[in-house]
């Protein structure tokens, strides 16, 4: 009995004796969140124009990170550090076109997850090998992001929020509208979409599947860039972020891996659910659940909508 | 010129059937073996014996439980190293409760508390196939790991929270621990490796086999000609788990000595189903190239810009490991998605025929 009381009673009446900590906690799970609902945009915008399930996204942010910060600290001004990134990320996706999607053109999908292994690991290599394995520091006043943090009074407590959060939260907004508009605008969106839907139907109106695969992995160079400075200036630059990275599977899966608002609440869901469940119920089990909770949330859920929340009905039940 | 089938006649069915029909890769094998259980011990240095040997041996085992989930039965995996993890606390916890008992047997027993948890994690490959149950594995990966870490009954509550491997002996000489010789260590390895693979050989030569790999082409089809779906890859979650245990139980016990809870992570993971891809997914000889080629790579780096006079820093040898084995990755699958076990066969059928090929 009593164990049953401390997992379905007492989290609960530690959140009404100290509704402060609970938005605070709230807070830190949204601003998770909204970091795993970055990685797992870049992964939704690979997966949908070339059914390629791109395991490389989280290496990607590091890599684009580590790059910015590394040329920096070269001495390039930051902004123009900011434009030489997007060129490297650019040449990031022809690369991958050229090298690695043309020749295993037409092989089943799991050759492909396997490769972007490689590409993982190639990643991997090559950013210690330029840039060192230690942790760097994000140049986030350089590139005019608020720090500090607000200390709002609320029920008797307060909570803070820090500054940089609140910029994470706006920029990701901000592009996800642009990443909609793009999508749903323009011709090259059209073309996207297109080839999303069948890649012999894209071919036959004359889409070149080459281009269009150039323009999604740069358009997830971008998605992984903006994550890594977002993620490197609330923390540091560093490759355990590749292990976090894998956190974008489970919000996959909550929101369904071919939608965009899905990959977005997913990720609010399993940052939320994570922070929550460490904070009031990981005491009870030793602390650190946050290591896998997110992935036993996904499992739940997949037994019960595999599709996910938005998905559409693609999976094969057997 | 000398590997050629021409004379061999078979007069049975069985005969024709055999692993091995050709009289000269019979030979070769019993060359093989006679050399790693005879001339191996008696010629190498220990250094050869402990940093070579036994590690290719050990992950070559794991690599081939991988194999049996994810290249015969095509269920991709990344929970290996936790099932490894699994093995080698289940042993530590067996041999300091029932200290009397061989230690031989408590490796093999310490596989099974693997396979349950491996049905355990298994069970939602009834409902969902591909990423979705690559994601389910990572949960068991990330799960175990933690467990190993938080669970410190697993310890026997050790306040450096990793595993130091007490000495046991076998016929009176030391098998583990600090005293034993790397020779006694080498020669129980490989017995069970041996027995093992065979085993394995059997399995996926049979009609276990068959069923894995007619799942793994075609599930619907699969399940039309009459094969129970669950419960082939329930089997092959099962018995994959236990060759992984297995090898995590050596690994710790017979390479290691100690174990810190972090060994079992994504990356021993992430190794193994390297070894799987570029060995050849789909084939037991293949598990054993990819243990060589990924574990070699490494040593054969250093050994060769050491040789050549460069003088080069560990963790620039490590970096350009990272990313020979990325490059080499995207390279078999895309020139031989079989992996190295297919250019061997290549190779033996070019030989065949060698010097006249036509």
């Amino acid at each position: 009995m009593d164990i049953l009381y401390k997992i379905l009673i007492d989290p609960f009446l530690q959140m009404g004796q100290a509704p402060d900590l609970l938005v605070q906690t709230l807070w830190e799970g949204l601003v998770s969140g909204v970091l795993y609902s970055l990685i797992a945009l870049g992964f939704v915008l690979i997966f949908k124009a070339s059914g390629v399930f791109n395991f490389a996204q989280g290496i990607m942010v590091v890599f684009a990170a580590l790059t910015l910060v590394g040329l920096y600290e070269l001495g390039v001004p930051a902004f123009v550090a900011l434009g030489l990134t997007i060129v490297v990320m650019f040449g990031l996706a022809v690369a991958v076109e050229r090298l690695m999607l043309r020749p295993l053109v037409n092989q089943p999908d799991i050759i492909l997850f396997m490769a972007t292994f490689g590409l993982t690991y190639f990643l991997i290599g090559f950013g210690e090998l330029v840039f060192g394995g230690n942790p760097k520091k994000m140049i986030a006043s350089e590139l005019y992001l608020p720090s500090g943090a607000y200390d709002i009074k609320m029920f008797g407590g307060f909570v803070s929020l820090q500054k940089i959060d609140i910029a994470a939260a706006v920029i990701v907004s901000l592009m996800v509208i642009s990443l909609a508009v793009f999508f749903q605008k323009t011709r090259i969106g059209r073309a996207l979409r297109a080839v999303a839907d069948s890649h012999k139907a894209a071919l036959s109106v004359g889409i070149s599947l080459e281009q269009i695969w150039v323009v999604v992995w740069f358009a997830a160079g971008i998605v992984a860039l903006v994550t890594g400075i977002m993620w490197g200036a609330r923390s540091e630059v560093s490759f355990s972020l590749q292990i976090i990275a894998l956190k974008a599977l489970p919000v996959l899966i909550l929101g369904g891996f071919t939608s965009i608002p899905g990959a977005i609440i997913g990720g609010l869901i399993i940052g939320i659910g994570e922070k929550v469940g460490e904070f009031y119920w990981g005491p009870l089990l030793g602390s650190g659940i946050e290591s896998w909770l997110a992935y036993v949330i996904a499992l739940i859920f997949l037994l019960f909508r595999p599709q996910g929340l938005f998905g559409e009905k693609i999976i094969e039940r057997i | 010129m000398f590997y050629r089938e021409a004379g061999q006649f078979k007069t049975t069915y069985q005969a024709d059937q055999a692993v091995f029909p050709i009289l000269q890769d019979r030979v070769g094998l019993a060359l093989i073996l006679i050399g790693a259980f005879v001339l191996i011990p008696l010629v190498a240095s220990d250094f050869f014996l402990s940093v070579v040997m036994i590690p290719l041996l050990i992950l070559a085992l794991a690599s081939i439980g991988l194999n049996i989930l994810t290249g015969y039965t095509g269920l991709l995996s990344l929970g290996t190293g936790g099932f490894m993890g699994v093995g080698a606390f289940a042993c530590y916890k067996l041999t300091t409760l029932f200290p009397g008992v061989n230690i031989v047997i408590w490796i093999l027993v310490s596989g099974f508390f693997s396979t349950a948890l491996g049905i355990l994690f298994g069970l939602p490959s009834l409902r969902i196939k591909g990423f979705y149950l690559t994601v389910a594995t990572l949960a068991a990966q990330f799960f175990l790991d933690w467990s190993f870490i938080r669970i410190q009954w697993l310890t026997n509550y050790n306040t450096s929270g990793a595993i130091e491997v007490p000495t046991r002996t076998l016929f009176s000489f030391p098998v583990t621990g600090p005293n034993a010789t790397p020779q006694f260590r080498y020669l129980v390895i490989l017995a069970v490796v041996t027995l093992l693979t065979w085993f394995a050989s059997n399995l996926v030569h049979g009609r276990i086999g068959r069923m894995w790999m007619a799942v793994r082409d075609m599930d619907l089809a699969a399940e039309l000609i009459g094969i129970p779906l669950y419960r082939t890859k329930l089997l092959a979650f099962a018995i994959s788990s236990y060759y992984c245990g297995v090898a995590g139980a050596l690994m710790v016990f017979f390479w290691y000595g100690s174990a810190e809870p972090g060994v079992f992570n994504i990356d021993q993971s992430f190794t193994i189903l390297f070894m799987v891809i570029i060995g050849g997914l789909g084939s037991l000889t293949g598990s054993f190239f990819g243990a060589a080629l990924i574990y070699g790579l490494p040593i054969m780096m250093k050994a060769v810009l050491h040789g050549l006079g460069i003088n080069i820093l560990p963790a620039t040898v490590e970096h350009l490991t990272f990313m020979t084995v990325g490059a080499l990755i995207v390279l078999v699958l895309i020139v031989e998605p079989l992996g190295l076990a297919r250019l061997w066969q290549i190779t033996k059928q070019k030989l065949r025929v060698w010097p006249f090929p036509y």
